[in-house]
């Protein structure tokens, strides 16, 4: 499933994530493909928020869509 | 020795180390630039980009500050400027925020593996336990292979243990293949730390040393440094309970629309106060009437009206309506400066606060109808303060089409604080629906830019990738430092061009060619706009700087020659104005001539149109 399908507070991995300038930026920030996190938050029709720990990272809807993940 | 680095045309005096700071944004690094600098510090430019860098001296030692970044690379200005600086450095002080581990060490392991020898200052020392977290940093020093120091730089705990570590500084745990892949390209470039961003596949850094991207493997290694350090958090951190603090939770409620829509309002209706009308009248009330108008005026034309006749060209081009030494001082000094400062303060409190990307995650939604993404939602904030600059930011958005959208926008719909300061001095006294009036039209105006463009321009915007940082009370001496700079920044950026504008003007009437412009645009001005056709003075003004033709705007009314629904219409057209000089020229600067043709011009067409039609309507 993709990202935009995540529910809130679940607990999931990402599987791929396209576009190597985005998993660049995205492995900095500790989202890469193998990466477990918490989807904790869902703004309605707006930006996924996943975390690790204390630290937070907001996906644009549409970048989320494309990122594939399995829920733990 | 050769050298292609921009740092290299840096003074540095010789056998002085250079100490830089490094850190991810927000991290408290200005604080440890003070502790060692004091007061003597330097802000320069960094050459050829819109970056400022703080440079100062530590005993004999110079010491460089850089904009905080996630990692060493090439992904925007910031980036290129921290890369460079970092790159020339004999020492690294790394600032760490001992809460965000996950994020800071990526780039902690990165300037390890270029081999620059370093010492951490483990900030934020204070949050851990709050957070119910533990961190063994005996361990995390020994994995690391260099020295930490825990502070807390806002309560100075752990300073002068971090000044007396700078001697101390080494070179970290390499990661070993990584150091392999380093060592095939180390002849090829001029210090050994740029043979890291040589197999990164760093773009800029390839060329300068005319190397083709044929060792990269830039996805391999971030995935190496990634394992080892996510590796060495889970040897040292351990959580002690899940309790989430009240900071949190507000971050938390900053995010959500039900709660975090609310919130924004507050913050905005808090700055309307501070900024609309404390400043905007109490302050402006004695700066411009008082200070500039009364004292300022009363002296200036005591000295020179013994000097030259009032009444000549000379005198009207130095003292008359539009003169260099009355008008432009007063407009520049007691009304907008007063603006300027507020605006950029109450900025500096959002930037430092983490509120920031925040806001950018809640509009995020809205603003991809209009085709950018929540992160363009700072520049345009930014715009309220001084458009030229933040035409200038949006190089941070990801592709042409959204710094072109973005652009346009705010060239278009966002007055700068200068003008929205007048504009609100004008039009608050006149009540709330013809307030609500001018800012619905200006929004409604905003939105059918946005979404005709994201209809017409091919290609795709794209999307949301924002780190949040934590919520974090600024620091004061911070927040006025940034403050102060930007302030200044303005006052030599706008000081030039008003004097230009004045001279310009006075130009114009002396020769009467002003008067047969209004005679020329009477039909627009009065048949269309349904306006006095003195108002096309003030456009004229606008065209110079769109604060400066609001400024104008002021005196009309203050003549009593437009009513308040004329007043709205002519606020109106004033605010969808063309961009000032200064910015038609960075925007010229960073955008392709037709598009910035095409800017000018459509924000020309455009505020005549909507101020004509609203005209058609209401009157």
């Amino acid at each position: 499933m993709t990202l935009d399908l995540a529910m809130r507070g679940q607990m999931i991995e990402v599987v791929t994530i396209p576009d190597a300038t985005i998993r660049a930026q995205a492995i900095r920030l500790g989202i890469y493909e193998g990466a477990k996190l918490i989807c904790s938050e869902k703004l309605p029709a707006g930006p996924v928020i996943l975390q690790n720990r204390m630290q937070e990272i907001a996906i644009g809807r549409n970048l989320a869509k494309k990122i594939a993940i399995k829920a733990l | 020795m050769h050298c292609h680095n921009p740092v290299c045309t840096m003074e540095i005096p010789e056998g002085a180390r250079k100490i830089v700071l490094a850190g991810n944004p927000n991290v408290g690094k200005s604080v440890f630039f003070n502790a060692l600098t004091g007061m003597y510090v330097d802000v320069s430019n960094f050459p050829g980009t819109t970056v400022d860098i703080s440079i100062g001296k530590y005993k004999d030692d110079v010491v460089m500050d850089t904009p905080g970044v996630y990692g060493v690379s090439s992904f925007n200005d910031e980036e290129r400027v921290a890369r460079d600086v970092i790159l020339f450095a004999d020492v690294i002080l790394n600032v760490v925020d001992a809460v965000h581990l996950e994020r800071d060490l990526f780039l902690t392991q990165q300037i390890i593996d270029m081999g620059i020898p370093m010492v951490i200052a483990l900030n934020m020392m204070d949050e851990v336990k709050r957070n119910g977290l533990n961190i063994d940093i005996d361990l995390l020093s020994k994995e690391l292979g260099v020295e930490i120091i825990p502070t807390t730089a806002i309560k100075k705990e752990g300073m002068e243990e971090m000044k007396a570590a700078l001697a101390r500084a080494k070179v970290g745990n390499r990661i070993p293949k990584v150091k392999t892949l380093m060592e095939k390209v180390v002849d090829q470039v001029d210090v050994d730390a740029e043979a890291l961003l040589v197999v990164e596949e760093d773009e800029n850094v390839l060329e300068r040393h005319d190397l083709k991207n044929q060792y990269g493997n830039r996805e391999e290694i971030y995935k190496l440094r990634r394992n080892r350090i996510d590796e060495v958090i889970n040897a040292v951190v351990t959580t002690t309970n899940q309790g989430a603090s009240f900071r949190t939770k507000l971050g938390r409620w900053m995010l959500k629309p039900i709660t975090g829509i609310p919130i924004l309002f507050v913050a905005l209706y808090l700055t309307y106060q501070a900024i609309g009308v404390f400043v905007a009248q109490t302050v402006v009330g004695i700066t411009e009437e008082v200070i500039m108008g009364q004292y300022y005026y009363d002296f200036i034309m005591g000295i020179m009206t013994r000097l030259v006749s009032e009444t000549s060209f000379i005198g009207q081009l130095l003292i008359g309506e539009f003169g260099i030494l009355t008008m432009a001082p007063i407009y520049l000094l007691g009304l907008l400066l007063p603006l300027v400062v507020g605006f950029y303060f109450i900025l500096s409190i959002m930037e430092d606060s983490g509120y920031l990307p925040r806001i950018a995650a809640l509009v995020d939604r809205l603003l991809t109808g209009l085709g950018l993404n929540g992160r363009a939602i700072i520049p345009m904030i930014l715009g309220f303060g001084c458009v030229t600059m933040a035409t200038i930011t949006t190089r941070l958005l990801g592709s042409k089409r959204e710094r072109f959208i973005a652009t346009m926008l705010l060239g278009l719909a966002i007055p700068c604080s200068a003008q929205l300061g007048v504009i609100v001095g004008l039009i608050a006294p006149l009540g709330g629906k013809i307030v609500l009036l001018y800012a619905s039209t200006i929004f409604v105006v905003f939105v059918l830019t946005g979404t005709a463009l994201n209809k017409i321009m091919p290609g795709e915007s794209t999307d949301l990738l924002i780190d949040l940082p934590p919520l974090r009370i600024p620091v004061a001496t911070n927040v006025l430092r940034k403050t102060y700079i930007k302030s200044k920044m303005f006052i030599m950026e706008a000081g030039p061009l008003f004097v230009l504008g004045a001279v310009v003007v006075t130009m114009l009437q002396y020769s009467g060619t002003l008067e047969s412009i209004m005679d020329t645009f009477a039909p627009v001005t009065e048949g269309f706009l349904k306006l006095p056709k003195e108002t096309a003075q003030t456009f004229i003004m606008g065209i110079i700087r769109r604060d400066f033709g609001a400024a104008g705007l002021n005196d009309l009314v203050s003549q009593g020659l437009l009513n308040p629904l004329q007043t709205v219409i002519a606020l109106v057209v004033i605010t969808l104005f063309v961009p000032c000089i200064a910015a038609i020229m960075v925007i010229f600067k960073e955008r392709s001539w037709q598009e910035s043709a095409l800017i000018w011009i459509g924000s020309f067409v455009i505020s005549f149109l909507a101020g004509g039609v609203l005209a058609q309507l209401v009157l």
